[in-house]
């Protein structure tokens, strides 16, 4: 018979592996969906995986990887943060719609004025409209004891609700036809956030995202705060005694995640989308909670999360072209990955043994 | 732009270019589609894929068609286009409104690559545009609802106040006073175009207030279900003919018949004489399709219904044919006059007599 042993301290060695672990399972499980739908399992992982990178036109999609990838990573980082604090912000896509709203509401005001400090205020309005949101959840918990998981949740369909409005109200485009949605920022110089360098899908938002998967590694590793946040997790109780005020590290936690979660919505509204319409956020706020747990929370861990989870979108969509996969395979596939992901987190924490499990 | 990076865009536009270079004349027409729902949806979707069928049904191996469904709109619908257009496809049919400036950069990126897009507003040398007159179905509705209502209330589950949705409340409104002066329209915003427990949320809304008619702007079935359940309550079927319903709660129904288009452009394709244009059709050139009036309709109605059909399709009457007053009481249209495109593609009023009051 075969038993679980909680292991004493989790193993680093498993830590690493059960990622690689889930991929490798869910390309074994996700091809025998697509088998099972009449398709070829292994053109299919070829088209999701292989293709986009090195395949026909990758160069194009190389590029589009960055871009799908860099407000997930962007957001993620923020995210991991606060859940190695037990600090648990589920609503960074309010926190990326009001972002945007708040930068693009400084672009559309300024407009058509054009200067270089325009982008920089943007920035900061967006940064500062994330905060704000995420500083709902914190006051509310640190003052009144609400949960933050339900409360910044609540908030996404709040933002939603202001997000309609300013796309059919006061950010509509007034050269629109009576249409929904705000004038394109992209058409607008000097608060477009361009590719920097053309065909590479590089913006500023995806510059901003490794910096930021930087400055996280260092606050994490090397950094009291990151001690700190990373005692609260773990023990809760020691970290009360060794002087660590959980209020504080509410609001640091929360502000932070929600600060980085509007700077990718603004580099997003000012860059690769353009425009606030009523359907702006596209779902990065909650795939990015995705990314940061199959990046094991680290920053290394969630670059190559955000990248691998920008693969299977981009490569998805081929999948979908090219071999006639319905969306709601690929959809389950994706899934997949964070199932098998979870269940392999099992051999981190315990180990299997033979024979009777002792009374 | 500094030259530097003008000459790379410039490369990789060539490079973009040869790429969508125009296939030998044996090999098959490529054509693809990008749908905003799923193809499952029973509505709007979903009726641009029977056409994209229709296409194949009729010219078989002279074309291959795909298509990419559930395509959020923004960034996601100008890689899905550009995906179509670098795989080789000549024809791109971008189904939804909100593609429009995905629409715009991929084709400026794609000049030998033809594009197509639904609802928009915005063309180029290989964009062109095309919509449904959808307003012409609500005539007939508006026609029926006037007729039949017991209640002289009539509920309308907007999606979103944009001229589209807007034309379709007045028209509806404008026939329904005409057969019957104590009529009023209620109007409820659900700001979605698919969302069947909002849809149903709305429906019920309308019923508690005493409507016995409802008609959706709304592409699910959610609000016939709600009908059939309260009894007594009538619906029109919305983009597809949602048959299930017949013959009561749904009493006739408006299709989205996109096919004869697009087979059109295809031809058009085939024979090297595709330009892009601004297509309306109505119910003139197929395009909008009034589904069968049931015997849920008593035979008179059923006889003046199929007589506006009749009217709009042979261009003989305009829905909106003046005199006609905006709410405000100040006149729209004089004695005898109709708007003309420009003026109804930006309609942002509704005409006098209806008492709700538009969204800012």
């Amino acid at each position: 018979m075969i038993t679980l042993v909680k292991r004493p301290t989790p193993s680093r060695g498993w830590a690493f592996a059960t990622p690689v672990l889930a991929v490798i399972a869910t390309m074994i499980a996700g091809g025998a969906l697509f088998a099972a739908l009449g398709k070829d399992p292994i053109a299919a992982i070829k088209v999701i995986f292989w293709d986009p990178l090195l395949g026909p036109n990758a160069a194009y999609f190389r590029g589009q990887l960055l871009v799908k990838a860099g407000p997930l990573i962007l957001i993620a980082s923020g995210l991991a943060v606060g859940f190695r604090a037990g600090i648990w912000n589920i609503g960074a896509e309010g926190q990326y719609i009001m972002g945007a709203l708040a930068g693009a509401s400084v672009a559309l005001a300024a407009y058509p004025a054009e200067s270089h400090l325009l982008f920089p205020a943007m920035v900061i309005a967006g940064a500062l409209g994330g905060w704000l949101w995420g500083m709902i959840p914190a006051v509310l918990k640190v003052f009144f004891g609400t949960s933050e998981i339900l409360v910044s949740l609540m908030l996404v369909y709040v933002a939603q609700n202001f997000l309609a409005y300013a796309a059919f109200g006061p950010l509509k485009n007034p050269e629109g036809f009576g249409f929904p949605g705000s004038r394109n920022l992209q058409q607008y110089a000097s608060a477009h956030n361009p590719e920097l360098i053309a065909g590479t899908g590089m913006h500023w938002g995806v510059v901003a995202a490794f910096l930021a998967v930087i400055a996280i590694y260092v606050l994490m590793q090397r950094h009291i705060l990151g001690f700190r946040i990373r005692v609260a997790g773990e023990a809760p109780r020691a970290a009360r005694f060794a002087g660590v005020l959980p209020a504080r590290l509410v609001m640091f936690c929360l502000g932070l995640s929600g600060a980085l979660a509007g700077l990718a919505g603004l580099f997003e509204v000012a860059g690769p989308n353009g425009q606030i319409t009523d359907s702006f956020n596209a779902g990065y706020g909650f795939t990015a909670i995705i990314v940061a747990f199959l990046g094991r929370l680290n920053a290394l861990g969630i670059l190559l999360a955000g990248l691998l989870m920008a693969l299977t979108y981009i490569g998805g969509d081929m999948a979908q072209l090219m071999l006639g996969l319905p969306t709601a395979a690929i959809q389950v596939f994706q899934g997949m990955l964070l199932f098998f992901l979870l269940g392999f987190d099992l051999l981190t924490h315990y180990r299997f043994r033979l024979g009777r499990a002792r009374a | 732009m500094d030259r530097r990076s003008f000459l790379k865009t410039t490369a990789a536009t060539a490079t973009l270019a040869t790429l969508g270079l125009p296939a030998r004349a044996a090999d098959p027409l490529k054509i693809g589609f990008i749908y905003v729902g799923p193809v499952g949806d029973m509505g709007w979707s979903y009726q641009h894929d029977v056409a994209r069928r229709a296409i194949e049904a009729e010219y078989g191996d002279k074309v291959v068609t795909s298509f990419i469904e559930n395509v959020p709109e923004g960034p996601d619908a100008e890689r899905a286009l550009t995906q179509l257009a670098l795989e080789g496809n000549q024809l791109i049919f971008a189904t939804s409104f909100g593609f429009m400036d995905a629409a715009v950069n991929v084709a400026s990126k794609f000049p030998n690559v033809k594009f197509e897009h639904a609802t928009g507003y915005k063309r180029a040398e290989n964009l062109g545009t095309y919509d449904a007159r959808f307003y012409e179905g609500r005539a007939i509705q508006g026609t029926i609802a006037g007729r039949m209502t017991k209640t002289n209330k009539i509920g309308y589950i907007g999606s979103f106040p944009i001229p589209e949705v807007i034309q379709g409340i007045n028209a509806a409104f404008i026939h329904a006073k005409k057969v019957n002066p104590d009529v009023e329209i209620k109007v409820v915003w659900a700001y979605t175009w698919f969302d069947p427990a909002k849809e149903a949320d709305a429906a019920a809304a309308l019923i508690a207030e005493g409507c016995d008619f409802v008609l959706q702007h709304t592409d699910s079935t959610a609000p016939q279900a709600k009908a059939q359940e309260a009894g007594n309550v009538y619906t029109f079927g919305q983009a597809s003919d949602m048959e299930a319903f017949k013959p009561a709660p749904r009493v006739a129904s408006t299709i989205d018949n996109w096919a004869p288009y697009y087979v059109e452009r295809t031809k058009a394709m085939l024979e090297g004489s595709w330009t892009a244009d601004a297509t309306w059709g109505g119910i003139g050139s197929g395009m909008v399709k009034i589904g069968e009036i049931t015997d849920a309709v008593p035979a008179e109605v059923k006889a003046e219904a199929e007589n506006l059909i009749e009217m709009i399709g042979s261009g003989e009457y305009h829905p909106f044919t003046g005199p006609l007053n905006k709410q405000d009481g100040s006149v729209w249209l004089a004695e005898g006059e109709t708007p003309d495109d420009g003026q109804l593609a930006g309609l942002n009023f509704y005409v006098e007599g209806i008492s709700a009051e538009m969204p800012k």
